[in-house]
């Protein structure tokens, strides 16, 4: 176990350093001069000059990317170009909104998606897996943020159920807080859902051609105990896999979603940043988003060791 | 060959979408660039079959055009990931555990963690933002999507005996990868294909919806719903046009990559056993 | 009354009929042997019985077993046979045990399913019950994974699995057929105990006649999903009325006739001090892992005209081995040569004197290639590749000596059988008039009748082309038949080399002397009038 731990521990930190080298460089070597670059076409050369300064540009490339590193593990994420403030606060405020919604929405998706699928495999070829299979065909269709534009349209405006926007902030209590994030998990999770609602189903099915399914039901287990007792936890490993890969893209789509309810997150921060050419701002974002998926797929790589005792005995 | 119904609804979709498209470079019901704001907000009418949008533009003529900006966009991103993806899962694949496959395995991993919306973020910091960059960013995450599914075929092809047979006649790595190797791979490569194609359209409507994807005036459905947004609780047609139009062409891919798989399968299924 | 009696049994299965009129009994610690060829029906009536069958499948007869008919009971009702009066062995151990769940869970699961046991009696018990076929707790604990088992230690967990409630009747489908010589051995007298302690009825069900000889007290043969003869075992095996089982015993006591050697004393392929390793997985990331020795310091020279048999179990170093000789991996220390020239990185003309053929006759061919491209892959090997119309020319004379019909050349290959599909991998090898062909298990996937007609074509060939060759096996009998030297391979080192007669009758080596003995032996038979 210790072992299997260690790699992962290895290769965490071996992709954060890579993750770290690509955006820096992308950001801060590759377009030539990011001072330049950030104040535009029309600058004078002596602006320019002070920016590079104050950005420590003039230092070597190697230098500035250890300063970068150690200031972010400290926690200082620099001084925002356009706001002159300190990022860390900025992100540090948002990212309490968009790293929440994602994981509401990997919650939900996972709560919807693992029963229907357990439920469409029981099912398999008659009605109820062809209606889970036609519904899930058209989960996967919809675009998050158009559902989103429906719920407010359905929930919010005409029901008044929630609020059609805003954050109403964790100060006022957990439930609060979740209350304005509900539609936007909702709007996020359905669609994910459907995917993983499919894999669930196919790795079911498949679990269920193998060989010691055979020897179960031969044992005397009837078809139920053997779906839950053999045939689910063997079939989560792949449903493991795709949770790790799907939460990339809800952190994605978490970003896009906050469009549609104002939600004060990091999508308003980078897209702004962006319009504003303010590299540092983009820079620290990236970093932030990359650091969090891998973190959860290490998660999900500790899960697999739980669930798969192959895994464990690595000698 | 029997073709099931659904597969066959998914090849109408597709085609359906793709000729619409087409269609939009000889004709147009009305010109997308002009702006009649004398008719905005049209319903559904005989003049305007889908109505018109807040400018008075046709929707129906610009879904057309943006149907080009969808698939076209897509269409090149799965390229860009079957051109590379695929070289570089056959190379990982030919000497598992090299160091060659490792380097190609943690290249893919590293890319896994960035997202297609956070690569298009990079790019557009530093070049700007269109339909271009939106291929890139898109293209860029199919690459790993690509090599991991080659590479996940390809290993279970190598150990099989007429590889064997085939180095035994002295042909070397790169010839039974051309020979034997990719052809056996292409069932599997045409169902992730269109995996991947529907994944693209969505992924570019999602990125023209922030602004990061093609630039007006070129029309985009993402955009279109954009620009619904404020307007959806007494305009709901502005949003539902262009919403179903994306529904239906992923629909259309997902039914026919289904059926594809059936129909391939079974071929090669009773081929091998 | 019988333990088992089962009267006309039919099945049809999605509009094919699989069994028809099956009719046979069994008494309790009787052993019962259903054998038959492959498509048989054996396996489907084992599942009949079982009533484990696809949703699709129609089955009607009678079936009785200790007084109650299966075919009249529900499904819950089915559930509590299952395990409690019938058990079921399969032929994959390395696919049948659930890898998420320790073995002992696995039994104590069994045991749970009696109303009369708990959870906690499940528990304790499930130790002694795994110690009852020979996983004793101090060697084999029950809070083991079955990937930390061999092969042959999983087959006893099944086997535990099966009789954990002491079931009447035990059902064992290929049981051994996936195991070595000796493992097999081991897992047979197992079974034997347990007929024998718990008074169990046992239906055997094997392709192999020898594996029938040594165990069973009645067989009955199947052929086309109808049992064409059944008797005691000494009945048939002296005795037999039916032409097919003749036709099976004939085939299964074949000895293909060998033609006249002619030794040169020439040496064709040489190995020398041959070492091949592997790494193990390494712990820790900085540990340099340790390596596995496949191939220990193996030599041996095949003279031109030589038939040489290489016998070994499974993890002996034979494939390690093979590969090395096909110059498909390079070896750490010593020389393969042919006609003096290496063959690793040897160049066309070398590689066109050494060919192979594969044992599975599926997966040895390119499933997209017609049957013509696959025999002419060799072709590839001449610097001017032949004009096309000397390729064909050659393509259909190689064909028709290997028994096949040359127009059948623009199929693919999925269009033919095992046997022969088996005679296009001797065409594809003959096709360069190599002088050394290795033949790796060559007849170990098929049928005991289509085996015989292979091994009488092979030494047919041989003659007619002047061949030589290497024919590696796990079968003695096989070996027997085909080869006049053999070597006999253990953990990577030759133990044994000489004639086949020699060796296979009187052994020297302690390790060839296991072999045989727990190899099960066909009596010598007698074809009735």
């Amino acid at each position: 176990m210790i072992p299997y731990i260690f790699k992962r521990l290895l290769s965490l930190l071996i992709s954060l350093c890579l993750a770290s080298i690509v955006i820096f460089t992308v950001v801060e070597v590759a377009p030539g001069d990011p001072a330049a670059f950030m104040l535009g076409i029309n600058a004078q050369d002596d602006t320019i000059l002070a920016l590079r300064k104050e950005l420590g540009l003039d230092q070597g490339k190697f230098a500035r990317y250890l300063a970068w590193v150690g200031g972010m593990l400290s926690g200082d994420f620099g001084l925002s170009y356009t706001y002159r403030s300190p990022i860390a606060d900025m992100v540090g405020e948002r990212l309490w909104v968009s790293l929440p919604l994602a994981l509401y929405a990997l919650g939900l998706s996972i709560l919807i998606a693992l029963p229907t699928g357990l439920y469409a495999a029981a099912q398999r070829g008659k009605r109820g897996d062809a209606m889970v299979m036609g519904a899930t065909q058209l989960g996967i269709a919809i675009p998050n943020f158009w559902f989103a534009m429906i719920l407010v349209v359905v929930f919010a405006i005409k029901l008044r159920w929630f609020s059609a926007g805003g954050f109403a902030g964790w100060d006022d209590g957990l439930f609060s807080g979740l209350k304005s994030l509900t539609l936007p998990a909702i709007a996020l999770a359905l669609p994910q859902a459907a995917i993983l609602s499919r894999v669930m189903r196919s790795a079911l099915i498949e679990t269920l051609g193998e060989d010691y399914i055979r020897t179960a039901r031969a044992k005397g287990l009837s078809k139920r105990a053997t779906l839950w007792h053999h045939a689910l936890r063997n079939a989560l490993i792949p449903v493991l896999t795709i949770i790790g890969l799907q939460f990339s893209f809800l952190m994605a789509g978490a970003i896009i979603i906050e469009q549609v309810f104002f939600l004060p997150g990091l999508g308003r921060l980078v897209f702004q940043a962006i319009t504003q050419r303010d590299l540092i701002v983009v820079e620290s974002v990236v970093m932030l988003l990359v650091f969090a998926v891998i973190m959860v797929n290490f998660l999900v790589d500790l899960a697999y060791a739980a669930v798969d005792p192959r895994l464990r005995s690595e000698a | 060959m029997k073709l099931r119904g659904s597969f066959l609804i998914g090849l109408l979709l597709s085609a359906a979408i793709a000729s619409t498209a087409l269609l939009s470079f000889i004709w147009v019901p009305y010109d997308v660039t002009v702006l009649s704001i004398g008719e905005k907000l049209q319903g559904a009418s005989q003049a305007h079959w889908l109505g018109t949008d807040h400018f008075g533009r046709d929707l129906l003529s610009m879904i057309m055009v943006g149907a080009r900006t969808s698939l076209a966009v897509a269409l090149v991103a799965v390229g860009i990931g079957i051109g590379l993806g695929v070289p570089l899962g056959l190379a990982a694949s030919a000497r598992q555990g090299g160091w060659l496959d490792e380097l190609i395995m943690r290249s893919n991993d590293l890319i896994f963690a960035f997202p297609s919306l956070v690569i298009a973020i990079l790019i557009t910091a530093l070049f700007g933002a269109s339909a271009v960059n939106a291929i890139i960013a898109i293209g860029i995450f199919n690459i790993p999507v690509f090599a991991r599914v080659t590479r996940g075929g390809a290993l279970s092809l190598w150990q099989r005996e007429f590889i064997l047979a085939a180095r035994v006649c002295g042909k070397s790595t790169g010839r039974i990868a051309i020979e034997h190797i990719l052809p056996n791979l292409n069932n599997l490569l045409i169902v992730q294909g269109t995996i991947q194609f529907s994944l693209g359209i969505l992924a570019e409507a999602g990125l023209s919806y922030v602004g990061l994807g093609a630039q007006p005036p070129t029309p985009s459905w993402g955009r279109m719903l954009a620009d619904a947004q404020t307007m959806v609780s007494f305009a709901p047609h502005l949003a539902l046009v262009p919403g179903s139009a994306i529904i239906l062409s992923v629909i259309g891919l997902n039914l026919m990559g289904d059926g594809l798989r059936d129909v391939l399968d079974p071929k090669l299924r009773e081929a091998a056993r | 009354m019988s333990l088992l009696n089962v009267q006309d049994l039919t099945l049809t299965l999605y509009g094919a009929s699989i069994l028809k009129q099956l009719n046979f009994t069994l008494e309790p610690g009787e052993i019962l042997a259903l054998t038959g060829e492959s498509g048989s029906g054996k396996s489907m009536t084992a599942l009949s019985l079982l009533q484990l069958l696809p949703d699709a499948a129609e089955l009607s007869g009678n079936i009785t077993l200790d007084g109650t008919n299966l075919l009249r009971l529900t499904e819950p009702q089915l559930c509590a046979q299952r395990g409690g009066i019938m058990g079921m062995v399969f032929q994959e151990p390395m696919s049948a045990l659930n890898p998420v769940q320790t073995i002992g869970a696995q039994v104590a699961e069994a045991l749970r399913l009696d109303p009369k046991t708990n959870a906690a009696a499940a528990q304790n018990r499930a130790g002694a019950i795994l110690g009852r076929v020979g996983l004793a707790p101090e060697h084999v604990p029950p809070s083991r994974y079955p990937h930390e088992l061999s092969g042959g230690q999983r087959q006893r967990v099944v086997i535990a699995l099966a009789i954990a409630r002491q079931p009447k009747l035990l059902i064992a489908d290929e049981p051994t057929t996936a195991l070595d010589v000796t493992t097999q051995a081991q897992i047979l007298a197992l079974l034997k105990r347990l007929v024998r302690e718990d008074d169990m009825g046992l239906i055997m069900i094997t392709h192999d006649l020898a594996v029938v000889a040594d165990m069973a007290d009645r067989i009955a043969v199947m052929h086309r999903g109808e049992i064409v003869e059944q008797a005691a075992t000494s009945k048939i095996l002296k005795a037999s009325t039916h032409p097919y089982t003749q036709k099976l015993l004939q085939a299964a006591s074949h000895m293909a006739r060998q033609p006249g050697a002619e030794h040169s004393r020439k040496p064709l392929l040489e190995v020398a001090n041959v070492q091949r390793s592997y790494p193990a997985k390494r712990p820790w990331p900085w540990i340099k892992p340790p390596r596995n020795i496949a191939v220990k310091n193996v030599s041996f020279s095949l003279q031109t005209g030589d038939r040489m048999g290489l016998v070994g179990e499974s993890g002996c170093g034979k494939s390690s081995l093979t590969r090395a000789i096909l110059g498909l991996d390079p070896v750490e220390k010593g020389t393969i040569t042919l006609n003096g020239k290496p063959v690793w990185g040897a160049s066309s003309t070398i590689r066109r004197d050494l060919q192979v053929v594969f044992q599975d006759p599926y997966g040895s061919f390119n499933p997209r290639h017609k049957v013509a491209k696959l025999i002419q892959e060799a072709f590839h090997l001449y610097e001017r590749p032949p004009l096309r119309e000397d390729q064909e020319q050659r393509t259909c004379d190689v064909m028709r000596a290997v028994g096949l019909n040359p127009d059948d050349r623009g199929r693919y290959i999925h269009e033919f059988s095992g046997g022969q599909r088996q005679r296009i991998a001797i065409a594809r090898a003959l096709i360069t008039r190599p002088k050394l062909v290795i033949f790796d298990e060559a007849v170990s996937a098929l049928d005991v009748s289509v085996r015989a007609q292979i091994l009488d074509l092979i030494a047919d060939l041989a003659e007619q082309y002047g061949l030589s060759y290497l024919f590696i096996s796990h079968d003695l009998s096989v070996v027997r038949s085909i080869t006049d030297t053999c070597m006999v391979m253990k953990e990577g080192e030759i133990v044994e080399q000489g004639s086949t007669a020699f060796i296979l009758n009187t052994p020297t080596h302690p390790y060839t002397q296991q072999l045989l003995s727990a190899a099960p032996k066909l009596p010598k038979i007698s074809i009735g009038a």
